[in-house]
């Protein structure tokens, strides 16, 4: 029962990391219907200045603002320069894009801060909530974070005009146009908050996982995993696929079948939940004029 | 049609003119030789990019110690030109590097090859043409078998010696212990554990728990609480860097306690036990060859003093902590030796030769009693391994 | 020639005669890829092998994702069944080589097709996932403990490389470049004839317009199916050829980053084109080792700022370009 519990609560802590890198997706995918395959790497690079930041003495929520808001400069900056020449090339080669935004950016974290691992401070204090032995109060403070961010960015789309505004740009541009949004300025808002919210989940990510210029790469698939199995256009949806998938990966290696099939396992059940609901758990599904 | 034969003719021309005219020589097997006085020219292979590239600081540091070499009149009056080569731990890639540097770039042997995968895709090929296939920067078990590849030589103590070392002291010391494993599902990881349950012997039934994980695993919090439910007194940490870690913060955490051994590649106090805590890593035991540079009782051995002000001269962008980079050191002070023994006669059937009569020879970077030595029917460069204990600052060297 | 959409190239217009000279270029083209092995060494024989192997597995990919609209990002899945097939065959059962590669292309196209028959219901990115997943995995399968002795565990499988029969004078290169240029051939003829046939016709127009397909009888749950089986089977023969050509496989070599580089190959050559597959084999062969050459401490930097530039300066990839070029060049040429 205690390993059961252990596993399950490291399930969620592991699933709080998804949910945020999962989160930054569907952002990007609400304001441009595409999926960035950079995510995982930009908020690599995010994690790299706050840490960069502190080890220059800069105290911990001063650095986290700080690259909070860099990087949501730096998001719009991607948006403009990056994103932008490439709009009107087909949807592949988008992805070309973002394949070779994520592969660049990689090679410039090691190049820049090496590749030997770093410790990255918690905000949250070192002992564990009640002295118990299956949470520790960063783990807690990551799935607070993400369910925060979750209801920041759920709020902002439903209630905020801003919010209505990029939903109209990602579902049709010529029509936003017409109606005198600002198409350009909503796409470069929503990769300024997708990287902004990235560079949160790197750094919630970071005390646990350490910081190295691998620590993106495995997350990357179970956010993607997480956020399709969510539904891709629910913020909502992403954080409980998140959670699924990290209790999931740990319950299906340690009971079902063992670490050495954990990840196929796993996965093999996350694409058979999507083809019985292919438009994920909260998805919507959109029905097609013809 | 129209279009599609354009580009026919287009793709043909673009390809036509990337095979070259020019005949590469054919590089003639054990007459290789250097030219005269001219350059040693050596080929490697090195993950400088994609999943390992955090190992590419080796090819960089023994390139910058091949440079100091040279500025300091190279070996008996040659200087050392090395080829190293990008392969992202790709064996395709590896095979196909390899093949140009023998057949294009015309080097006398391949230095250090990193990779399991990498080496045995170049494995038959090196052989095959008679090249040497020289230190392979892996510590796999099969680079030791001069009878059926004469021309391939490991470096690295085998991960089977390491493991068989844990075992038997296992056996000797804790005769009851019940013991978890955790493991990287890859060739380290299981010729690690083929080692460790030569070494238990009859023991081997010890082994209650074992636990693998991927390189792209984000954690090993789950296979942590998987060992630790088994109920095992002793742990047994095959693990890289990062999550070895992970593994020891966690399973101070969660309460568990155990005797715990760690892999060597993991054990170094700067970048390992320091992000998982010192405090955390007291009483871990790994096996070491050499000096660790985070290691303060190395701080003031001339050795190590002489290895940083190299590193900040030479190399001054890579980390003169970290582990990699003592290894590389003393690989390439290996091949001057090797190259030094070769005198003036510089063929791959010599170099080989004189790869395999190591006698006793020991850079002053490795511990103290380590020596390498190899043979014509021996060639493990490395045979024996100290046993150290973490006493919460340094790695103290014990003997069973 | 209106382009209704961005990806979406016309159908070419049939023409009742090809020029002169166009058929002297394919006929020189041939003979000249058919002599290369007389201008260049052994090795550059063996890069221009593993180029015209890559065509082949981007020919599949192409089909599937470029005409089919259906997008893989696990391709990398399939060559590594085909060049496991190869290997095992050979070298646990002692196959003769070139009895293999008909054996992995039917192996992957079996297992495209059950791959193909859930992913029917996905769409866009849910496939992405869902074949992502399966080039994730399944390098992990192969170096399951449970099936090590046939797949050699992390250790792989090394081959021999084959001789050239009948004692014809040919290097083992030379031999197995002109296997490849050889099956390279087929497959280009026979995916050529499925491109401008029905199938080709039904294939691109579930992809441009799904409900209307379905309205005028295509069953496309079987065409998506059968487009995912001939794809692999493209795929899976590349890679039985590749198994000889490298004479190794190992879980290492199907890596996720290979199933990402087949994608970066088709749309860097151009999509639903099938002079593309060349194009982007011969970027997705050279690039990487130029990145490496032009810096040790970055590689991947340089490779993602190429890839990058190459989007931007040719969206529709070098066929398209080519394309344009060609059919700039006749009214050029009148003036």
């Amino acid at each position: 029962m205690e390993e059961f519990l252990h596993q399950v609560v490291s399930g969620l802590a592991n699933g709080g990391v998804y949910a945020s890198v999962a989160l930054a997706l569907v952002m990007i995918y609400r304001a441009t219907h595409l999926v960035n395959f950079a995510q995982g790497e930009m908020a690599l690079c995010s994690t790299y200045l706050a840490s960069a930041l502190i080890e220059a003495g800069v105290p911990y929520w001063l650095a986290f603002s700080a690259t909070v808001g860099i990087s949501f400069a730096a998001g719009m900056l991607i948006e403009r320069v990056i994103i932008r020449p490439a709009a009107r090339a087909p949807v592949l080669s988008v992805v070309i894009v973002f394949i070779g935004l994520m592969v660049a950016l990689n090679s410039l974290a090691s190049w820049v801060f090496g590749t030997t691992i770093r410790t990255f401070p918690s905000p949250f204090p070192a002992r564990p909530p009640f002295g118990n032995h299956y949470i520790g109060s960063h783990e807690l403070g990551v799935v607070g974070v993400t369910l925060g961010m979750m209801l920041l960015l759920y709020t902002f789309f439903r209630h905020t005009s801003l919010g209505l505004a990029m939903r109209a740009v990602a579902q049709n541009q010529a029509s936003s146009r017409l109606v005198g949004i600002r198409v350009g300025r909503m796409l470069a808002l929503g990769w300024g908050l997708a990287a902004a919210v990235g560079a949160v989940a790197g750094m919630m990510v970071a005390p646990v996982v350490f910081l190295d210029p691998s620590m993106m790469g495995g997350v990357l698939l179970y956010a993607f995993a997480a956020a399709l199995l969510g539904g891709i256009d629910s913020p909502g949806g992403a954080v409980v696929g998140g959670f699924v998938v990290g209790v999931l990966e740990n319950v299906v290696g340690a009971y079902l079948i063992g670490t050495e099939l954990k990840l196929t396992v796993a996965l093999a059940l996350i694409v058979g939940v999507l083809v019985l609901r292919p438009a994920g758990l909260f998805g919507s599904v959109a029905a097609t004029r013809v | 049609m129209n279009c599609k034969t354009w580009t026919w003719a287009a793709a043909l021309a673009l390809t036509l003119a990337s095979a070259g005219c020019k005949r590469g020589s054919a590089g003639g097997g054990e007459q290789k030789a250097a030219a005269g006085n001219g350059p040693i020219k050596i080929g490697q292979t090195m993950p400088y990019s994609g999943p390992a590239s955090a190992y590419g600081t080796i090819g960089k540091v023994e390139a910058a110690y091949f440079q100091k070499i040279n500025k300091e009149g190279g070996v008996n009056g040659h200087t050392i030109d090395l080829l190293s080569v990008d392969d992202g731990y790709s064996p395709p890639k590896a095979v196909e590097q390899v093949r140009k540097l023998v057949e294009q770039d015309d080097v006398l042997f391949i230095f250090q090859p990193l990779g399991t995968p990498s080496n045995v895709a170049i494995q038959p090929y090196l052989n095959g043409k008679k090249v040497p296939q020289l230190f392979a920067a892996t510590g796999a078990t099969r680079w030791a078998d001069p009878a059926h590849f004469p021309w391939t030589m490991g470096f690295n103590p085998s991960y089977q010696l390491e493991g068989r070392t844990y075992g038997e002291y296992i056996a000797k010391t804790q005769p009851n212990a019940k013991i978890a494993v955790l493991y990287q599902n890859d060739d380290f990881g299981k010729d690690l554990l083929k080692g460790l349950k030569d070494g238990l012997g009859a023991k081997a039934g010890a082994i209650v728990a074992e636990a693998t994980y991927e390189v792209s695993d984000a954690t090993v919090d789950s296979q942590i609480a998987t060992l630790k439910a088994s109920g095992a007194d002793t742990f047994v940490n095959i693990t890289t860097p990062k999550f070895g870690a992970q593994a020891i913060r966690k399973a101070y955490d969660i309460g568990w306690k155990p005797k715990e051994y760690l892999s060597n590649v993991a054990a170094s106090v700067g970048s390992v036990l320091t992000p998982a805590g010192l405090d955390k890593s007291v009483g871990l035991v790994t096996v070491g060859y050499f000096k660790d540079p985070t290691d303060k009782q190395w701080d003031s051995d001339p050795a190590m003093k002489d290895f940083k002000a190299f590193m900040k001269e030479y190399y001054p962008e890579g980390n003169a902590a970290e582990a990699n980079n003592v290894y590389g050191y003393i690989a390439g002070q290996t091949l001057i030796q090797v190259l030094k023994q070769c005198g003036d006669e510089l063929t791959r059937d010599n170099v080989m030769k004189q790869a395999e009569s190591l006698k006793d020879f020991a850079p002053p970077l490795l511990l103290p009693g380590i020596k390498m030595s190899t043979s014509p029917t021996d060639f493990n460069v490395f045979e024996q391994l100290q046993l150290v204990r973490f006493d919460g600052t340094t790695w103290v060297l014990f003997t069973t | 020639m209106v382009e209704s959409a961005p990806g979406i190239h016309p159908t070419p217009t049939t023409r009742t005669g090809v020029p002169r000279w166009r058929t002297a270029a394919v006929v020189i083209a041939v003979v000249a890829a058919c002599a290369l092995p007389l201008a260049a060494d052994d090795y550059r024989v063996f890069q221009v092998t593993l180029v015209v192997i890559d065509a082949v597995a981007l020919l599949g990919l192409n089909l599937l994702t470029g005409y089919g609209g259906q997008i893989s990002l696990g391709h990398g899945a399939f060559f590594g069944i085909g060049a496991y097939t190869t290997a095992i065959l050979v070298h646990r059962f002692g196959f003769p080589y070139w009895a293999t590669l008909p054996c992995a292309g039917a192996v992957c196209m079996v297992a495209g097709f059950l791959f193909g028959l859930p992913a029917l219901r996905f769409d866009g990115l849910y496939l992405a996932l869902a074949t992502f997943a399966l080039g994730v995995v399944l390098p992990q399968v192969f170096k399951f403990r449970g099936i090590e002795s046939f797949t050699g565990g992390v250790e792989g499988i090394s081959l021999d490389k084959p001789h050239a029969p009948l004692g014809l004078p040919l290097s083992p290169d030379q031999w197995l470049y002109l296997l490849s240029l050889g099956v390279a051939a087929a497959g280009f003829l026979v995916a050529r004839n499925i491109v401008r046939g029905p199938t080709g016709r039904a294939i691109v127009a579930i992809r441009d317009s799904p409900i209307a397909a379905a309205s005028v009888g295509i069953d496309t749950a079987m065409y998506k199916s059968v487009t995912f089986g001939i794809s692999a089977l493209y795929t899976g023969v590349a890679g039985g050829l590749s198994a000889l050509a490298v004479q190794f496989v190992g879980p290492d070599s199907f890596s996720a980053f290979l199933s990402i580089s087949l994608l970066v190959g088709i749309v860097v050559g151009g999509l639903a084109s099938l002079s593309g597959a060349i194009y982007g084999a011969i970027f997705i062969q050279f690039v990487p080792n130029v990145a490496g050459d032009l810096s040790k401490a970055a590689p991947g930097a340089v490779y993602g700022l190429v890839l990058l530039l190459s989007i931007y300066a040719l969206p529709f990839g070098v066929s398209g370009l080519v394309k344009r070029i060609a059919s700039a060049l006749p009214r050029r040429l009148k003036k």
